[in-house]
């Protein structure tokens, strides 16, 4: 234990004096510089803008930054489908505003006036920009190809299990990626879907298992990790029109009956549709909220922690001392933001599996259960969270 | 906003993506991992039944072997009592027998004594007789003449001596 404290207080040492010197090396400008915005006056001081790298790293991109390095990033496919057909070609000719020439067409990286910052464009003769269909294998893509596997890897080790070592306990990773699963089916799906929950079950326990090794790996910093996959609101909207999907598909006659012929006051229906207007509004707001919670959850804990990073660079124009104080803070701070990010991704797994399970629960409701009920309480709203 | 707007290629292999990921655990992992953790929860439920069983059948067995130990331990007395007593008879058996024997043989002896003692008699009376008869015909030859009328005398006073021995 104590060790690791020396450890650390040694690399904020080391933390302190590269900031530092890196402060004085630019010292000729801070005297110069208002002090009135300070990332203006950061920017200005060493052409560093911190709200593009912020979005940088929140963002998707064609190649996969390694660490240390600028001006290398791993290359990987543009698949775009251009006017005059399918294109396929690698990031690394697109890098530093480079302009590729494939057959006829021209693409680039659209610049930062564009309207298409930062995204692959077809140029067209007369100059103009347009977008084409863009399916390249972008960092989160292949982020979610490497999740993927590490997740089939994880479930088949421990189903293969369960074949061929009959009723044996797992042990080590095998009995802890078990665990989880149990956690889930019989704390969340089975308790709340009850006859229903093998039937829901695997995609519920795919979705969690999904959410949970992206927000993780997106917390490890360098290559394997550091794509801010569920922090995109592309994965969570795809990931809450599948429960919407789901939702609706399965949803029983008597789901159907309460939305469009809720058991309320006949006035609430008639002449104006108040109340099923509300319901189907609801059916919407369901996977909106779904999409909305997790991608501001997870794009909030990344941002936080770049942002304390970043701060160390901003204050860097204000001298060594200044500098060095804001490193120590700032690492702890960060450290600190990702230990409370690691319990966040597995409270947000948790949440959308048990929302989703919630949902698909609410549409299979059974009429006769329903009346049973009714004699003795007025039914509640469902809790929403 | 950049952030705020879904990206199609990104949505599509999200699409793409999980679907792929969930046949597989679908068709290869979740059914599977299912049916081995109820499968182990039954095997549980079933063993602490069956040791519930065991332990019962158990004290059972301890009852009804203690009983059989009873019962066994009163064979066995009674046993012991039956080859006592057998044991006696037979010896009282073998003794009778023995005593049935014993007065045989000692029949069988006397007769056989007394056949020996017949014959012996007989032997020894015609020796006597023929001893007698030398010591009389030397006797007599000494001093009688008429030996025929001596030997008349001779064989009535072996007579005499013959009824006075039995």
């Amino acid at each position: 234990m104590k060790n690791i404290f020396r450890l650390i207080l040694l690399l904020l040492l080391g933390v302190v004096t590269v900031t530092a010197s890196a402060a004085t090396n630019d010292d000729a400008q801070p005297s110069q510089v208002e002090r009135g915005d300070l990332t203006e006056a950061a920017e200005k001081a060493d052409g560093f803008s911190a709200k593009d790298v912020i979005f940088e790293h929140l963002g998707d991109g064609y190649g996969w930054e390694v660490p240390f390095n600028h001006h290398r990033r791993i290359p990987l496919p543009v698949i775009v489908w251009a006017t005059d057909g399918l294109h396929v070609f690698s990031s690394s000719r697109l890098e530093h505003g480079h302009v590729y020439r494939d057959g006829d067409i021209t693409f680039k990286l659209g610049g930062a006036d564009s309207k298409y910052k930062g995204k692959v464009v077809e140029v067209k003769a007369d100059g103009t920009e347009v977008r084409p269909w863009d399916i390249s294998i972008t960092k989160n893509v292949c982020a979610i190809f490497i999740g993927m596997i590490l997740i089939i890897w994880a479930i088949l080790d421990v189903a293969r299990w369960h074949r061929t070592q009959g009723t044996k306990a797992p042990r080590k990773f095998r009995g802890a990626v078990e665990f989880v699963i149990t956690f889930i089916y019989d704390g969340v799906i089975q308790p709340t879907l009850k006859d229903k929950a093998p039937k829901f079950a695997p995609y519920l326990l795919t979705a969690f298992f999904f959410i949970l090794v992206m927000n993780l790996m997106g917390l490890i910093v360098v290559f394997p990790g550091g794509a801010n996959v569920t922090g995109n609101i592309a994965v969570t909207l795809v990931l809450a029109l599948l429960t919407f999907f789901i939702t609706n598909l399965f949803g029983t006659k008597h789901y159907w009956k309460e939305i469009f012929n809720p058991d309320v006051p006949w006035w609430l229906k008639y002449p104006i549709p108040i109340m099923p207007l509300i319901e189907v509004f609801g059916i919407f707001t369901k996977p909106a909220a779904l999409t909305v919670r997790l991608f501001a959850n997870m794009m909030g804990g990344h941002m936080i922690v770049i942002v304390l990073t970043l701060l160390i660079f901003i204050f860097a124009y204000m001298g060594p001392a200044v500098t060095g104080a804001t490193a120590v803070v700032s690492v702890l701070f960060s450290v600190f933001m990702l230990c409370i990010d690691v319990l966040v991704s597995f409270i947000q797994a948790y949440v959308f599996t048990m929302l989703s399970t919630l949902f698909i629960s609410l549409a299979q409701e059974d009429g006769h259960h329903e009346e049973a009920h009714a004699k003795d309480a007025t039914p509640l709203p469902a809790a929403q969270k | 906003m950049e952030l705020f707007t879904p990206d199609f290629g990104l949505v599509f292999w999200m699409f793409v993506s999980f679907g792929v990921l969930f046949v597989v655990l679908w068709r290869w992992g979740w059914p599977a991992i299912m049916k081995g953790v109820s499968d182990r929860a039954d095997l549980i439920d079933k063993g602490v039944e069956y040791a519930q069983n065991a332990k019962q059948q158990l004290d059972k067995a301890q009852e009804s072997a203690a009983e059989l130990m009873a019962d066994a331990a009163r064979r066995q007395a009674e046993m012991l009592r039956e080859a006592d007593r057998m044991k006696t008879q037979i010896i009282e058996e073998a003794r009778n027998a023995a005593k049935q024997e014993a007065q045989k043989e000692m029949d069988a002896a006397k007769v056989a004594i007394e056949q020996d003692r017949k014959r012996a008699q007989e032997q020894f009376k015609t020796e006597v007789s023929t001893f007698a008869l030398d010591i009389a015909q030397k006797v007599v030859r000494k001093q009688m003449e008429d030996q025929k009328a001596q030997q008349e005398l001779v064989s009535s006073l072996i007579d005499e001596m013959e009824t006075a021995q039995s």
